[in-house]
Formats: C-alpha cells, structure tokens, sequence
C-alpha cells in the first residue's frame, strides 16, 4: 500500500508520481545486483539528476527545484521506499549542498551549489574520524594556512560515497582543541593528496560506498572554505539538523518497503488451510507496524513543516530521526519474522530490509546521540 | 549549415484506463468512469517522435485529444514530456463515440488548430485496439498516411520512413504535409522531468465542444456496435516428442508442415 498521498497538493503530487515512476522503471530492477555487487548505482544518480530530482529543495535560480523541504522528504521517503543505499546517497548530497546554500558566499553558490543542485555534481560529508565520532568535536585532521590556500592533513573515516562525489564538505582544525577550533572545507574530488583510501566492507547499505578519506598534504584554496575559521563546528551541526530528517524520511520509506513487503507474503503463504495473515496473531502484529510508520511519517513531515515555516526544528528533527529509524528497525525485524524462513534468505528483501535498518540508527548521530539532544533541549545543558 | 523550416507538429493523444490495473466490463464495452486513467502508453512513442523532430528541426509539437474532462490529465502528461500546447475536445453527446466518430472529431479539431506539417498517431489505442482511427483521420484530413512506422527521418518538405512489415521494412516518403503511425519500437519516450511537469501547468490547453468544431450530435452518431465479446481461445497444449533418436528429424518434419522451411 502506497503511502497516503490525499493531503498532498498537486505539485507533491506530481513529484511523488514522477520518483514512483522513475523508480519502478529504472531502479527497483537493479536493486538486488547493486546490492550484491556492493556497487554504486552512478548512472542511476546521473539519470536523478536529468530528472531534476537531485536539487529540489533549493532556489531555482541556482539550479534547484525550488520546493519546500517537506516536499523533498516525500521523495526521498519514495527513493528509500525502492532502494535504501541510493536514497541516503540523495540524503548526504542534499545535506552538503544545504551547507553550501545557507554558510556559502554568493560566489560559492554561484559555483558549487548550482553544480550540487543541478545534478551536475554530487556532494559529500565528512566530520567521523576514527577517535571522534559521537564526540565530533574532538577531530584531529588538520587544516594550516599556507599562502592562499590550506594544507589538510589527517584521516576521515565513514565518508559516504568519499570517493565517488565531486565535492566532499570536510571538517578540519584550522585552532584549537574543542568546537571552536574547527572549520569547514570544500574539497574537489582529485585534489592532489586527497583520496579514498579503503571502501568498508558493511553488513547493510552495500550499494552506498563508504570510505576511509586520508589527506596528505592536500592543498584546498581559502575560496572553497566555507564560512569564516572556526566555524565549521557550527555549519556541521546545523547541517545533521536538515540531514536528519532525511535519514527519517529514509526510515519510514524502508519500513513502509518491508511492510508492503509482509503483507504480499503473508496473504499469499498459506499454513493450516489459509493465508498465514488470517491469523489473529499476524493481524496485531500487521496493525502495529502499519501504526508505527504512520506516528513516524507524521513525526518527520512535522518537523519539515516547522523547517519551512522557518521555526526552530533541531529537537523535532532529533526525534523525528530517533524514532522514526526505530520503527524502521522493529519493523524489519518483524518483516523477517513474518516470512519465517523465508525472511532469512536472501532471495527474498526481508533480510537486507533488516540489514539496511541497523545503520540508519548509527548515522549522523547515533539513536543515544538523539536522545542526548532531545534531553538538553528538555533541561538545558 | 542549411537552416531547415520549422516543424508544425500534431500528436493524437489518448486517455485510457490504466493498463496496468485489471480491465473491467461495463456491458458490452470497457469500464472508465472511475477508474484510474493514464495517457496511453502506445502514445507517448507518438509524442516522443514528435518532440525528436522539433528538437531536430525546431518547430512546435500540438496535442491533440478528445475524452472526458479528466483527460486532459493526458494531455498534461504529454505536455510534461515537452509538447507545447494542447487540444482537448469534450463533449456529452461524445460518451461511447467508436472509432470512425473520434477521427471525424480529431480531424476537425486537427483542421481548426492547424495547418500542421505532420500529424502523429499511434498505430492503435492500447485499450480499444481497433487500429483503424489513424487511416480514418488520414482520409478525413486528405493526407497520405504512412503505417506501421519503426524509425523516421524528416528533411525539408517531406519524411522518410521505415514501415515494419512481416520480413523486414519498407523504405517509404511522402511530401508533407502527412500522417504517419508510429510503433512502440520507433524510440525510448523520455520520462518527464519535474520541471517539464511544473512548466506543463502554465502551458496553454484549448478545450473545445462540437459546437466549437462546428459539428452537430449528428455528425457523431454512432454506426459501429460490439454485439459479443468472448473469452480468447486457450492455447491449446503443444505435443511433446520424446526424443527416441529420431527428435532432429521430427522437428525437420514438423517445420516443413508448417512451411518454414
Ligand atoms: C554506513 C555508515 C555511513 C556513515 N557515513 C558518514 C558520513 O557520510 N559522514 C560522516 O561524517 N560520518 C559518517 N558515518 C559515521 C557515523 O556518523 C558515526 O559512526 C556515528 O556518529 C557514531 O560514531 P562512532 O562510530 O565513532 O561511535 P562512538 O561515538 O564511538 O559510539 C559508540 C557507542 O557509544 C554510544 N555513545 C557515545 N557517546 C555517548 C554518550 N555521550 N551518551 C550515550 N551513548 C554514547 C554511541 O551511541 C554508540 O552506541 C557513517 C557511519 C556508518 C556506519
């Protein structure tokens, strides 16, 4: 069951149709290949970008789709729906041509967001270091003045897709030790010195390369930095807030996946004489998980509003993604359930919805994490 | 380079019930009233041949359709891929029109919102199949009509097409001005970008009624009828030849039956 479209107006619409489209037509065939292969799909965020998908919530002057934040959710939440590692792929791309578009100078925008926005390149985000990952703030690598420019030295881990985007958002110390020490970078993919060192081996998102980045050396001029030293902190953060609800949106898309996915094998498997759903016991268990990802779905798109609106959403966008990759965890866990062995074998999605589930509650701050952030929030610091 | 004269391009359109879903009867005729509708996917080869020429030769490329109000959902589809402009006729005394009404009312609607260098069909209607509206609508507008299109090929004044046949292709051309129905193999429809299907909005869509065609409910009255429909025939079993040693020539045997060889 498709998620419920009738309070969306035309345009969300439109857009829900034309990503349903393009995924039934050219994505969902692939999936399973990418995944077992452990392959990026890039022709697939090529053909995004044609589409004009790959920028819509920003100006169009810059390229972009011009759309609210709440209705780029819906498409991500539909890309998710289809294929996990290529929706969170679209998340961290949009999360690092944010930052371009809210800290960037005119210039900047002009040259980097217009590329991100119109597809024409893909973006990238790297705070995690191999000693700082909850405790971002405590990086080490490197960034010293020399001349006009910057030399990075250092190494990245968990840099999704690191190697295969054009630009990667890198934080580096430029003073010192704390948030305030801390500055963001634009680093152009083949920048000398700079290079994706080892591609993780993962247990889930296997079509979504994630690297170990090292830099050596690597030259970036002072006109890719973005926004003034010591702010990079603070442009990191702001740009978890907006990612965040991509990840949750991602959350509900997976969920709603495995779900779908549940019902079609439960009404066709049949035990005792009928269709394993005409059980009491699978019903309840259909109920809740249906119940769970609509509370999550209304959480997210709650926050996107408060987004739009231009409130402040830093807690609703924390709890959006706190619960809404919770539900998506329980649910897939229950989706392999109720395939029984079927849902252990990798010839049908159940397992790798599971799979998929766990790393949405480890990234851009863990599940703990969130919960860190809703509670200061709740009693201040 | 020579710079060619622009392209006045008509494509026919058509609303249809979603294939994809399960067809339901109503009576003897098939179900649409509140069924989920889409443009007919034989059509966006048509619109797509269409747009391939303007990009070639620039020019515009019209849609024209004739349905229910909510046809111009198609219409807008075609125009989301890039068509121009659209022609929508509606009209009550339309209901249950067969396939000689539509080309007469195509074809008016065709004449008001032209002249038009080309006129685009597909071969038939992916809910109707009767196949027979383009040759109608191509007699109706005295234009020669070239059938069963597989690739084309426009130049300054004329087109030239390859037309599938059994063994192969014809190479056929005509002067323009034409009609030409098109397979579903003459190319790949683009899907439509989400800012073809923003900018599809504000594109312009004439919705006209016979009165506007000059046509009377006369000129509609419909001749043709479906008396009975039956369910196809089962394929029936093939025969299984156990292959004794004497398979190979079985199969020789039973090809030269069939003069195939
Ligand atoms: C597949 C994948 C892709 C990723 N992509 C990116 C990316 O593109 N860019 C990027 O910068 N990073 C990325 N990451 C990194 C991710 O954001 C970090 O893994 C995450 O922030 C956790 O950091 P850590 O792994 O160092 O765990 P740690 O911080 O060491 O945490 C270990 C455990 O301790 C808990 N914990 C830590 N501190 C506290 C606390 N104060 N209170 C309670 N519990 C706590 C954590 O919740 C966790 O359970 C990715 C990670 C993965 C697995």
């Amino acid at each position: 069951m498709p998620a419920d479209l009738r309070l969306l107006d035309d345009d969300q619409r439109a857009l829900v149709g034309l990503v349903r489209e393009f995924c039934t037509g050219e994505v969902a065939g692939s999936v399973e290949d990418y995944e077992r292969r452990g392959e990026d799909p890039a022709p697939l965020y090529a053909k995004l970008g044609e589409l004009g998908l790959s920028g819509l919530p920003f100006p169009e002057e810059y390229g972009g789709g011009g759309q609210t934040y709440s209705s780029y959710l819906l498409a991500i939440e539909e890309l998710a729906y289809h294929h996990l590692s290529f929706a969170i792929g679209v998340s961290v791309h949009t999360l690092c041509a944010f930052a371009v578009g809210e800290f960037g100078t005119d210039a900047q925008r002009k040259e980097v967001l217009s590329k991100l926005a119109s597809g024409e390149w893909y973006g990238a985000y790297s705070l995690s270091e191999s000693g700082s990952g909850s405790d971002a703030a405590s990086l080490s690598t490197t960034a010293v003045r020399a001349g006009g420019s910057y030399l990075l030295n250092g190494g990245k881990l968990w840099c999704t897709r690191g190697n295969e985007a054009d630009v990667v958002l890198l934080m580096a110390r430029t003073g010192d030790a704390g948030a305030k020490g801390i500055s963001a970078f634009l680093v152009a993919k083949g920048t000398a010195g700079f290079a994706g060192a080892k591609k993780e081996e993962k247990m889930g998102w296997r079509a979504s390369p994630t690297w170990q980045l090292t830099l050596d050396d690597a030259e970036v001029p002072e006109s890719r930095r973005l926004g003034e030293e010591g702010m990079g902190f603070r442009i990191a953060m702001a740009s978890l807030d907006s990612g965040r609800l991509g990840i949750a949106a991602c959350g509900i898309g997976l969920a709603q996946a495995a779900l779908d996915a549940t019902l079609d094998f439960t009404s066709e498997r049949e035990q005792f004489g009928r269709p394993v759903n005409a059980n009491q016991g699978v019903q309840f268990m259909l109920a809740d998980m249906a119940t769970e990802i609509e509370a999550g779905r209304r959480l997210y798109r709650h926050a996107a509003a408060l987004r739009d609106a231009g409130e402040d959403y830093g807690m609703q966008a924390a709890q959006a993604k706190l619960f809404c990759t919770d539900v998506a965890m329980r649910i897939t866990i229950d989706a392999v359930q109720l395939h029984g062995g079927y849902g252990y074998v990798t010839e049908y999605p159940a397992e790798r919805f599971m799979r998929d589930a766990k790393g949405l509650q480890i990234v851009e701050g863990t599940n703990q994490i969130q919960r860190f952030v809703i509670g200061r929030r709740l009693t201040g610091p | 380079m020579e710079r060619k004269k622009a392209l006045n391009i008509a494509v026919c359109v058509k609303h249809i019930p979603d294939p994809n879903l399960p067809g339901e009867l109503d009576g003897q005729r098939l179900k649409r009233a509140g069924v989920q509708g889409v443009l007919d996917p034989g059509d966006e080869f048509g619109v797509e041949a269409g747009l391939q020429l303007k990009e070639a030769h620039g020019g515009e490329v019209t849609l024209i359709s004739m349905g229910p109000a909510v046809a111009l959902e198609a219409v807008r589809r075609g125009l989301s891929m890039g068509a121009d402009k659209g022609v929508l006729v509606s009209d009550d005394a339309l209901a249950g029109a067969d396939a000689l009404t539509t080309a007469r009312v195509l074809a008016a609607a065709i004449a008001k919102a032209g002249p038009f260098d080309l006129v685009i069909a597909g071969v038939e209607s992916t809910d109707g199949y009767t196949g027979t509206m383009p040759s109608s609508l191509a007699e109706f507008l005295g234009l020669p009509q070239l059938t069963f299109v597989k690739s084309l090929e426009g130049a300054e004044g004329s087109i030239r097409v390859n037309r599938q046949t059994v063994e192969g292709y014809h190479v056929v051309e005509s002067p323009l001005p034409a009609l030409i129905s098109v397979t579903a193999g003459v190319n790949e429809p683009r899907y439509a970008s989400f800012k073809g299907i923003m900018a599809a909005k504000k594109k312009p869509v004439e919705q006209w009624s016979l009165a506007d065609l000059e046509l009377s409910s006369d000129d509609v009255t419909v001749n043709q009828s479906v008396t009975n429909i039956g369910k196809a025939e089962e394929r029936q079993a093939g025969e299984v030849v156990e292959d004794d040693g004497s398979g190979a020539a079985r199969i020789a045997d039973f090809l030269k039956e069939a003069k195939v060889i």
